[in-house]
């Protein structure tokens, strides 16, 4: 659209040229007189402008809050919707904090998962171990904090499966993860052992594709995108709050759907 | 017609001696609305950026509350409180007390093309500003329906599992989003219409502060006598 601060004739080129130099020195003295203000500001209370940290540890209190809130309206037996398999986009939407052409591929045949914390037998597992368990399908909706979605076919281990089979507490709080990518994570038990909880080791019909975690991530229907984590080396159960890559940064923790 | 009109007037007369135009809960309950709203839109400006629905059209960092996504959603999330538990307190109070029937209603059809007519001359003088002409009691009407609205579609968004049936009734998790864009949209545009007639009529203004003008004693009102002649 047009905007109405622009005039309906435009000005001759030769008049903007003329006066460029001058346009340019006001910007600039503007911008630096800006910055000192801004910056001696920010020295002054001691603090970031934007987010004083007042604010920043009531919104953060509040978040804490609404964690709560939302294991209240988590509803264990509650499934998400679920689609056709012809909807499957393929290949699936890749998401992460850097890059995909950064992605550093994981080797299926050393890959290990770590197990520790509230766990009978802390064996680790093997790729092979994990193909053996009864496998479960799901085709959901990714749903992501930024706003966008897309609907992705997952096959695995269900999560309550394997943390039964490993002997975990499952009255513990927390199952937290970690990854070949620095991607620490975690979720709540109740989350953990709903049916549409997987370790995934398929997309659509194929075994996950490098950029989505291969050979094994978190999938959960009950969750935003970034509580998934891929390429998950360790898991552990636990009752001291773990946190995750993007809550260190802000994000809510729960992040339930 | 004649008791359609006459309820509200009845239940103004039965009211206390001496009862302002906006009454002190009235008075709080705009204003932590008027702080709840901008905060859950400026807010919202900032979490739209990431996913935007309007191609190539993002907030400026001036239009925006927090200073990336992450602190934009804990502001929206907490804003969201706020604006919930005042908004249902504004409606039971509303309700309860007569005053939004008595405000709000009646709308007729020929006072509002009268008045659309009245205000394309510009003719907005507001003699009274206790009685709320045909065009403002619509305004009200339709913004506090947008209010709810983005209660609603905010809810789906928030939660499209757990509300997956309302989800469904809203075609869609994305048509959900850009449904709550639209309300937003429309109670954006209430406010720019909302704040200039304001600033035009500074009485009303002063009126939302101070409680405005007693109504015991005033005539009984004619719906049309309020609007400029």
């Amino acid at each position: 659209m047009k905007s109405p601060f622009r005039p309906e004739v435009i000005p001759d080129k030769a008049v903007l040229d003329d006066h460029k130099p001058l346009i340019r020195s006001l910007e600039r003295r503007g911008l630096i007189r800006g910055g000192l203000s801004l910056g001696s500001l920010a020295m002054l209370t001691g603090c970031d402008v934007e987010r004083p940290d007042a604010v920043e540890s009531a919104l953060l209190a509040i978040s804490r809050f609404n964690d709560g809130v939302q294991a209240l309206l988590f509803d264990p037996r509650k499934l998400a919707p679920t689609y056709p398999a012809s909807m499957i986009l393929r290949p699936a939407k890749f998401n992460a904090y850097y890059d995909v052409t950064e992605v550093k591929p994981v080797n299926g045949e050393s890959w290990r998962l770590d197990l520790s914390g509230l766990i009978a037998d802390k064996r680790p597992w093997t790729l092979g171990q994990l193909q053996a368990l009864p496998q479960s399908s799901m085709v959901i909706k990714h749903i992501c904090v930024e706003g966008w979605s897309y609907i992705g076919g997952w096959s695995g281990v269900r999560l309550a499966t394997f943390l039964e089979h490993i002997g975990a507490d499952l009255r513990a709080k927390y199952v937290a993860f970690k990854t070949a990518d620095d991607y620490p994570s975690s979720i709540d038990m109740a989350t953990a052992l709903h049916p549409q909880t997987l370790l995934a080791l398929r997309y659509g019909d194929e075994p996950l594709a490098d950029p989505f975690g291969f050979p094994v991530r978190l999938r959960m229907a009950t969750k935003l995108g970034y509580k998934n984590p891929k390429w998950v080396t360790a898991l552990e159960v636990t009752n001291t709050y773990p946190g995750g890559f993007w809550e260190e940064r802000g994000f809510p923790w729960f992040a339930g759907l | 017609m004649d008791q359609a009109k006459d309820a509200p007037t009845a239940a103004s007369s039965a009211a206390p001696a001496g009862r302002r135009l906006h009454p002190l809960p009235i008075r709080i309950m705009h204003w932590v609305n008027a702080a709840a709203m901008l905060v859950m839109i400026t807010s919202g400006w900032g979490i739209y950026n990431d996913d935007v629905i309007i191609r190539g059209f993002i907030f400026g960092s001036f239009w925006r509350l927090g200073d990336w996504a992450a602190w934009s959603l804990n502001w929206h999330f907490a804003g969201m409180w706020f604006l919930v538990v005042n908004g249902l307190a504004y409606l039971i109070y509303g309700f309860a007390t007569g005053r939004l029937r008595e405000k709000l209603l009646p709308i007729r059809m020929s006072e509002l093309v009268h008045t659309v007519i009245d205000t394309l001359h510009f003719k907005i003088a507001h003699d009274d500003i206790t009685i709320y002409n045909a065009v403002q009691k619509l305004l009200y009407i339709i913004v506090i329906l947008a209010g709810i609205a983005q209660v609603v579609t905010g809810l789906a968004i928030w939660k499209p599992v757990q509300f997956s049936g309302l989800v469904s009734l809203l075609g869609g998790f994305q048509s959900a989003r850009v449904l709550h864009f639209i309300g937003m949209a429309v109670i954006v545009g209430f406010l720019v219409v909302h704040v200039a007639l304001a600033l035009l009529v500074p009485r009303t203004l002063w009126a939302m502060l101070s409680g405005g003008p007693r109504l015991a004693g005033r005539k009984e009102p004619h719906p049309s006598s309020g609007h400029a002649t």
